[in-house]
């Protein structure tokens, strides 16, 4: 009974769908956990172009640019990506778009893989314009369809939000064909695309008269409805709670906000005339509670008080939440406590293991930032100490030795290739302009690995598979002006040691591009190597490498032979010899 | 359409266990019997071996994506350690479908933590059905060792109501086609698999 149109398809998966099915040509992103597939999956269509743009704002500003030019777009990001792309949004809402633009932004409460939890909600407010939350796949689908009719209907960007729980849940879509739009082509208008602050001031009223014209379709749109009985209380959900209330009551009255902002006030109000009571159920933070209760004066409207602000929500919050004062009725059974963490970690055979290895051993401070590379911060290496967004280490780097100068000789900033391009080109002018002398280490593993291994623009491949000229990063570096830039092999400990040490004291700026390819990039394995248990002594400093092959053994190491890949930096720390090669296996008769 | 009562399952595993393919061949198989299914899954962390988990729930209609904790009917464990991390998560009359394997996590590998003891009483203590398997020795696994998580799906679906047609089609479905047949000799010993009288 399968119909061909339905599909079982990731959030992820159905904006894609979505967005091909509303004739978008043009996509832009920077990958991100949880919005990578968005873009993968928009480049397996015919008849658009999607690429990898090297930062968010990029991606936006690219998205303008196609928008303009008469276009559908899509321009996708996670939701940190958006404070990146947050300088274009707020002036786009006053220029407003050419064919429709969607961006989406996949938040990730609960902070699966995310240095935060912030509510990018709060930017549809910020940039006045439209906010869609879509409960599912289906809702994905057909969400971004109605935000690109939105888009061009109203001239605006409009704001999809899903998070972790949409963006990566799989559920039944009914698909439709693509409809081809017609582009318009760039019509030069100076006062609605050159905003300077004349013409700025002519867009601005005209902002708020499109957000009051976005508020009355708000009242109509389907996206917006009330279902369930019952007069006692009454729900408002928006995206992935509007299920859990579902699943938790089922039956209750609920008003259902897929076009969350601007809110319909007048359906709010007529909800409310209904109930007793209103129980705003919200991710995060009280964005519709306080609109909600700032409308409705003298109406006991509940939320925060209920359910907390910090994480995920879940059914058996709701339940809790819901069943009254002092009530742990449907609570959840008591933890499993005392198992061991099974942290992600650095794969057997890693490039970074060596340099952060290195970096404990010589006790440097290392200001660092998001990738695989952020992994080093967790025992046994822990040695890397700051991690605030993409790009920030040079940075910071530079602010610590500007407040200590002495601190060059022992601060060295690491950062990825992938996050290079991102956003560490421009602290690195300012670490030469600034008179800095601080030593940057970039772990140049050739992919953009955390996030699923994307090329970039330092492979020069693109997310179809063409090449386009890679990046020298040595050249570029030179190019700001660094003079002593060095590419060393991170797997050849004693030189890299000798080489940063060096650089330590070098008395201006240095990059050192540790250079080698993610192990997880399908290179041909190494044979594994093996312990000598007559030479171990069992000194626990291959240990201190964090390898997911070596464990401690009875009293001496050992190495899982299926791990191991052969990259050699256990032999190279091991002060016994006992580990090689060619040590003979135990019961080998040779 | 098989009649099938609703049935929430929870995939526990390693990193690089095939864990996010099982769950799509679950979702695909009842979905070849009319379902609603939803599943969810934690990405990212999957290639550097993490723990990873999938929720799949197959009804008439499924709202939350998520298996609320305490109420799943099944919970399928790659690896004893993640069994027991997500045991709370199953029902009281839940049954537990276990790998012997041990995947020693790094904080037991570098020695500031001991992989615990006792996991499979542990699971009895929760659970009247426990089936322990050591897949590594059964066939097909021992030839082709990445197909244990197919032979543990193999051992589950006979538990699931859902007709061994369906699942052959949902393999050929999930998987690219130079991989069918071991996966489905796998799935077929599992599904023949008699588990030890406890």
């Amino acid at each position: 009974m399968t119909s061909s149109t339905t599909k079982l398809m990731s959030g992820n998966e159905a904006i894609a769908r979505g967005a091909y099915e509303a004739g978008v040509i043009v996509g832009t992103a920077y990958p991100g956990t949880p919005s990578t597939e968005i873009l993968e999956q928009l480049s397996r269509f015919p008849g658009l172009r999607a690429h990898w743009a090297p930062n968010e704002k990029v991606a936006l500003e690219v998205g303008i640019g196609a928008s303009l030019a008469g276009a559908r777009v899509l321009v996708a990001m996670k939701h940190v990506g958006v404070n990146v792309a947050a300088d274009p949004l707020m002036t786009l809402s006053y220029t407003g778009v050419g064919g429709g633009l969607l961006l989406v932004s996949a938040d990730d409460p609960g902070m699966h893989s995310s240095q935060n939890e912030q509510d990018n909600r709060h930017y549809a407010r910020l940039a006045k314009i439209p906010l869609l939350e879509p409960s599912d796949s289906q809702e994905a689908r057909d969400f971004v369809i109605a935000g690109l009719e939105l888009s061009e209907r109203f001239d605006t960007p409009v704001l999809l939000r899903t998070t972790t729980r949409i963006s990566h849940s799989r559920s039944l879509v009914k698909t439709g064909v693509r409809n081809e739009i017609d582009r318009k082509g760039f019509q030069k208008d100076p006062a609605k695309y050159v905003m300077i602050p004349g013409y700025a001031r002519r867009r601005r009223p005209l902002v708020e008269k499109r957000l009051a014209g976005l508020r009355r379709e708000a009242e109509r749109s389907p996206l917006n409805r009330t279902e369930g009985e019952g007069t006692a209380r009454g729900f408002i959900c928006s995206g992935i709670t509007y299920q859990y209330v579902k699943e938790a009551l089922p039956g209750e009255r609920i008003l259902k906000l897929g076009f969350s902002y601007p809110l319909p006030e007048k359906m709010i109000r007529d909800f409310a005339a209904t109930v007793k009571e209103i129980i705003v159920v919200e991710e995060l933070d009280p964005f519709l509670e306080e609109q909600i209760r700032a409308l409705l004066p003298g109406v006991p409207v509940t939320g925060k008080q209920l359910f907390p602000a910090i994480g995920e929500l879940s059914v058996n919050l709701i339940r809790r939440g819901t069943a009254g004062e002092g009530s742990v009725a449907s609570g959840d059974p008591p933890e499993t406590t005392e198992l061991p963490a099974r942290p992600p970690l650095l794969c057997p055979g890693c490039p970074h293991r060596g340099v952060f290895y290195v970096l404990r051993k010589l006790k440097l401070t290392v200001p660092g930032d998001i990738g695989c590379y952020t992994l080093g911060a967790l025992p046994p290496l822990k040695a890397l100490h700051t991690c605030i967004c993409m790009g920030s280490g040079i940075g910071i780097a530079v602010g610590m030795e500007r407040a200590d100068p002495a601190a060059a000789a022992s601060t060295v900033a690491v950062i990825g290739d992938s996050t290079f391009f991102h956003s560490g080109i421009t602290p690195l002018v300012d670490l030469v302009y600034s008179g800095s002398r601080t030593t940057v280490l970039i772990l140049d593993n050739r992919t953009t690995a955390m996030t699923g291994h994307q090329d970039h623009p330092g492979t020069g491949v693109t997310l179809q598979g063409a090449t386009r000229p890679p990046i020298d990063i040595e050249a570029l570096c030179r190019a700001v002006g660094v003079r002593r830039v060095f590419t060393a092999d991170p797997l050849q400990l004693r030189e890299l040691e000798s080489l940063i040490k060096k650089e330590l004291t070098a008395g201006e700026p240095s990059v050192i591009i540790a250079q080698r390819p993610c192990v997880l990039l399908g290179r041909t394995p190494s044979a594994p190597l093996r312990i000598d248990a007559q030479k171990c002594r069992d000194c626990g400093l291959c240990l201190a490498l964090g390898c997911p092959a070596l464990s401690r053994f009875g009293d001496c190491a050992s190495i899982d032979p299926l791990l191991c890949n052969g990259c050699g930096l256990c032999s190279q720390v091991c002060r016994h010899g006992a580990i090689g090669a060619t040590i003979p296996e135990e019961g080998d008769s040779n | 359409m098989t009649a099938i009562k609703k049935t929430d399952l929870l995939i526990a595993g390693v990193g690089g266990q095939g864990t996010l393919l099982t769950g799509k061949i679950i979702a695909a198989a009842a979905q070849e019997e009319g379902y609603d299914v939803k599943t969810s899954e934690t990405h990212g962390m999957a290639q550097r071996g993490g723990s990873v988990v999938i929720h799949v729930r197959i009804a008439d209609r499924v709202c939350a994506p998520l298996v609320p904790k305490g109420e799943a009917d099944f919970l399928l464990a790659f690896e004893k350690l993640e069994a027991l991390r997500f045991l709370p998560w199953l029902s009281p009359e839940g049954m537990v479908v276990v790998n012997c394997q041990e995947i020693k996590p790094l904080p037991v590998l570098i020695g500031v933590s001991t992989y615990p003891e006792g996991v499979a009483g542990r699971l009895r203590a929760r659970s009247r059905r426990v089936i322990p398997v050591d897949a590594a020795q059964m066939e097909p696994v021992r030839r082709h060792p990445r197909t244990a998580n197919v032979l543990l799906l193999g051992i589950l679906a006979r538990q699931l109501g859902l007709p061994q047609e369906s699942w052959r089609r949902a393999i050929s479905r999930s998987l690219p086609p130079h991989h069918h047949r071991i996966n489905q000799e796998a799935f077929d010993a599992g599904w023949s698999f008699q588990p030890a009288r406890q």
